[in-house]
């Protein structure tokens, strides 16, 4: 029974998240425009752009392969897993695939090497440029990352987040703890890396040589072009609802029922579009960091997730 | 005579039939014949670790002239899974060989020491004393020298990549005999049950144990004993690149696995320690270099050293969490050690068979001059690539369970029930989760290089333009390897079933099967199911694809020269980022420890100080352990190899007075 209610939960977040991902985006885009003094162009943009660029013909390079064309569905598939295993509306666990961090992590890598090889495929200077540098941030960020989901992972004695997240709930005391805090604050920087957000990279920039993420999809069109946003955008969407969970985990659905998952959705709605307000503020202040600066901000993360892990053993 | 005899004395018999071949045969039918003979060999090598893994006994007795107990064949079951582990690779090696080895590489010693070099490997695991296990050894380290002097006559490089070969080689031959005969001193016996008896906490033991340990790591590649394998290994002809590293190195690993789990179990806390800190500098050093490489070779050289090295991660903290009694979590990293051994084997293999394969087509092994080859040659590019998701441990290949398991185990190891069991444990283990992360991202960006550069975008060379795919025969082994990292990452459950009863009886790690194949550690609470996995993964796709296919309908795609390409960048190939560009932002972040020597000249045009004719970049980034190690030790020896010929001038009557003044100097201590 808790099976059929996993897998049903796990289409509700999907369903839900596939919707709210662009909605997301827009939001962060509208506020910033607002903050900037722009008008801004709504916040269903986003969606509009989906449909626009399904609707086109993608244009790919004469010696590209088929990695341009799977590439970008890959990565759709391993957001899309995100946002299916994640406790995000609920935290009951599909049966036989818990909700294990360490796995998450690599499906999430998965998408991160799909992108690095699109960027490769077109064979110019600015996709491999792009490459290289997503690579490398990513290389620096996994250990921030593993340590951060171990000292999450030492209060449940698990790293299977449904439990986590669990554990929270049944005891606040938890969130606030030093371990935790430090944990949640490099996770936010490992996550803020990993979806190409400032201060690592500038998602709106028009600057090839500054680009990150953008260099990669730059010879990405139509359908292409839609699946490699859409999958970022889910990702950031997936990434932001963990972390909400994690900080106030009030209104996850831990035992099915109808209006337990109204709740959740409603929840993690808010929480998402609150957590993506608060981002897009943030960044208005913010500027990018030279991309040699990155890894000392990476480093510091890094640190404050050791001092995470190491201070569980000290503190507890 | 047992199943397990007949084995044994099989395996004996096709390596005379081996040699016989490649003595024999002409020329044009050498490869084919001796090529499946060394098949046949590597194949009865399999069926008999297959009967020891699944319990078979018998015996093959080696009478001697030397005063020593006889020489006993008898693998066990973990005998048993190392040999299935080594032939298999050479199953793979000898098929590839049938179609690649030409020329040089396919002469009557080539083919001889291959068939010698395989059997060496194969028997290693099946002693059961030191004097056998010794033998079998220096029979596979002979076998590989011969095996790599297959192409000195046409390459000057590969005699000097030899003599680091033979005397890295021999040195750890010889620690692994020094600490040996220690033990067996200890002991009062050669037989592995007799050094058993030996207390683990004596001063004796932790000797051997620190000899013992750089022997295996040595053959294991790892830091600071690996130097010779960035030389050798690209020096190597593809299927004796794969069998050296997918293979060989499985040795040194078992040579650990007897000490430190058949022979001395208990081992103090500390040596888990060491064990973990040398597998974790091997494995961020390895990856650093393995990651800056430009040729392909060298790249997956290095990457071996990073596998090994977390194999041996596992294993120290195996020891160190045993020692604090954290046994299922002890049992887990010991399980996960195994698995990443098998996982590397099957991933490496391939990978150095698709270098080979690449080598043969293009002629070209540096990265900078290869791409697009993935149209060229789309076999090869698909086995490579299934081996390199392995080799970056991504799911749902058998890295990526071997890595998982081995985080688990790590983080579920420092508390038991709870409490902290100890110090060591709740530093060493965070550290270790750090240093496989941070390997394991640079191993991703490594491969990406890899993959990318060389299968994907545009080819840099007229050499790779011109690539064609290799003959069926080359493709057998590549496709084979490539499915087993697959399969073998599909069946994680059966797998560690399997090596927990081959570590058995004396260690009963916790794991069952589950799902589908899935694997349940109960000890540490961890479950991971890959097929369910990949089903979910398989579900998803379904409506992505629908709306593609929807859509590729009414808007299909349109092929253009110039579709974007930033100011016309397209136009020349030349302008694509190379495998040295792509790892140019780490060689600037790991600057302190790679230290590469940067060459810039600017040409000016006539006596203009702005305008620029041509800018020439040279970028090598050298071996830290080698400068910093070795040269200042060969420096101080080739010194004194001067000064020591100062002494010897050739001159009889010097020499007839060293021999005078010699006995009068034993004379005279004699007397004392």
């Amino acid at each position: 029974m808790t099976g059929v209610a996993a897998i049903a939960i796990a289409l509700v977040q999907l369903v839900l998240f596939v919707f709210l991902a662009p909605l997301l985006i827009g939001v962060i885009r509208q506020v910033r425009a607002r903050l900037e003094g722009r008008a801004g162009s709504g916040i269903w943009q986003p969606w509009r752009d989906v449909r626009k660029l399904l609707v086109k013909n993608p244009v790919r390079a004469v010696d590209s392969s088929w990695m341009l064309a799977a590439g970008p569905v890959t990565l759709l598939v391993s957001s899309l897993l995100l946002c299916a295993l994640l406790p995000l509306v609920g935290t009951l666990p599909l049966p036989l695939i818990p909700s294990d961090l360490f796995v998450i992590v690599s499906v999430m890598l998965i998408g991160v090497v799909a992108l690095a090889l699109v960027g490769l495929d077109a064979g110019t200077a600015f996709g491999g440029m792009g490459s290289s540098r997503h690579m490398t941030v990513a290389a620096l960020v996994e250990p921030t990352l593993l340590l951060a989901v171990y000292a999450l992972s030492i209060p449940a004695g698990t790293s299977t987040l449904s439990l986590i997240v669990e554990t929270r709930l049944e005891n606040p005391a938890v969130i606030i703890s030093p371990v935790s805090l430090l944990a949640m604050v490099a996770l936010a920087i490992a996550i803020m890396a990993e979806t190409s957000r400032l201060p690592v990279d500038n998602p709106s920039t028009h600057l090839e040589l500054t680009m990150l993420h953008e260099a990669m999809v730059l010879e990405a069109s139509g359908r292409d072009l839609a699946w490699l946003e859409l999958g970022s955008w889910l990702k950031l969407a997936a990434l932001l609802g963990l972390l909400s969970n994690l900080i106030v985990p009030w209104g996850v659905m831990t035992d099915w029922s109808a209006l337990g998952v109204v709740i959740g959705m409603g929840t993690v709605t808010v929480k998402i579009l609150l957590l993506g307000v608060v981002l897009s503020v943030g960044e208005v202040f913010l500027a990018k960091a030279r991309l040699f600066r990155v890894p000392e901000l990476l480093a510091g993360s890094f640190a404050l997730a050791l001092l995470a892990v190491t201070a569980s053993y000290l503190v507890a | 005579m047992t199943a397990l005899e007949a084995g044994l004395l099989g395996q004996t018999l096709l390596l005379v039939l081996a040699v016989a071949a490649a003595l024999l045969t002409p020329t044009r039918r050498r490869s084919r014949i001796s090529g499946t003979i060394c098949t046949l060999l590597a194949a009865a090598g399999i069926i008999t670790g297959a009967i020891a893994l699944s319990g078979g006994t018998g015996s093959l007795s080696i009478p001697t002239a030397l005063p020593l107990d006889p020489l006993v064949l008898s693998p066990d079951r973990l005998g048993g899974l190392v040999m299935m582990v080594v032939s298999s690779v050479g199953v793979l090696a000898s098929l590839f060989g049938i179609g690649s080895a030409r020329v040089a590489s396919a002469s009557r010693t080539a083919w001889l020491s291959m068939a010698v070099f395989l059997f060496g490997m194969q028997l290693v695991p099946a002693a059961t004393d030191v004097v056998s296990f010794l033998l079998f050894w220096e029979i596979m380290t002979l076998g590989s020298t011969a095996l790599l002097l297959a192409h000195h006559a046409t390459r000057g490089t590969v005699a000097s990549a030899l003599v680091w070969y033979s005397a890295m080689s021999q040195l750890s031959f010889f620690f692994v005999l020094a600490g040996f005969a220690m033990l067996a001193g200890l002991a009062g016996g050669t037989g592995f049950d007799r050094l058993a008896t030996v207390d683990p906490y004596s001063w004796q033991a932790s000797a051997a144990f620190l000899l013992l340990l750089l022997g295996f790591g040595g053959k294991a590649e790892l830091v600071p004993l690996h130097v010779w394998v960035p030389r050798v290994l690209p020096e190597a002809p593809g299927h004796v690149a794969a069998a050296m590293s997918g293979a060989m190195v499985n040795i040194g690993v078992y040579g650990a696995l007897l000490v430190f789990v058949r022979i001395l179990p208990s081992g103090p806390a500390w040596w888990g320690v060491l064990i973990m800190a040398l597998g974790g500098v091997s494995a961020l050093y390895g990856i650093l270099q393995a990651s800056v490489a430009s040729n392909l070779k060298v790249l997956l050289a290095y990457s071996t050293t990073e596998n090994m090295g977390l194999v041996f991660l596992g294993l120290g903290a195996s020891v160190l969490l045993r020692a604090d009694n954290a046994t299922a979590a002890a049992d887990a990293a010991l399980v996960a050690a195994l698995l990443l051994m098998l996982s590397h084997a099957a991933f490496k293999s391939t990978l150095f068979l698709g270098a080979g394969a690449v080598a043969r087509a293009a002629g070209e092994m540096n990265l900078d001059r290869l791409g697009g080859l993935g149209s060229r040659m789309p076999w090869t590019a698909a086995a490579f690539g299934a081996a390199a998701m392995g080799a970056a441990a991504l799911p749902v290949t058998s890295g990526f369970v071997a890595e998982w398991m081995l985080l688990q185990a790590l983080i579920h190891g420092s508390r038991v029930d709870g409490e902290v069991v100890s110090v060591a444990a709740s530093v060493a283990m965070p550290l270790a989760v750090a240093v496989i992360a941070l390997t394991a991202g640079l191993a991703l960006l490594t491969f990406v290089k890899a993959y990318g550069i060389a299968f994907l975008a545009r080819p840099r060379s007229q050499e790779a333009k011109q690539a064609r795919e290799v003959p069926v025969i080359m493709r057998i082994p590549l496709v084979l390897g490539a499915l087993l990292v697959i399969v073998l990452g599909l069946l994680p459950g059966p797998l560690a079933v399997a090596i927990g009863s081959a570590v058995g009886p004396e260690l009963t790690p916790d794991v069952r099967t589950i799902g589908l194949a899935g694997v349940d550690a109960r000890g540490i609470d961890a479950v991971l199911d890959p097929t369910t996995f990949v089903m979910l993964a398989g579900l998803l796709l379904v409506p992505v694809l629908i709306v593609l296919f929807v859509s590729a309908r009414r808007h299909p795609t349109r092929i253009s020269p110039l579709p974007w390409a930033g100011g016309g960048s397209r136009l020349r190939p030349r302008m694509q980022y190379t495998a040295t560009s792509y790892a140019e932002p780490l060689v600037r972040v790991f600057d302190d420890v790679l230290r590469p020597s940067r060459d810039v000249e600017v040409t000016h045009v006539g006596e203009s100080r702005y305008l620029v004719e041509r800018v020439h970049v040279e970028q090598s980034v050298s071996d830290v352990v080698e400068t910093r190690l070795y040269r200042p030790v060969l420096n101080l020896m080739q010194q004194f190899g001067i000064l020591a010929r100062r002494a010897q001038n050739g001159s009889i009557h010097r020499y007839l007075s060293y021999s005078f003044v010699a006995l009068l100097v034993v004379l005279i201590v004699v007397s004392l």
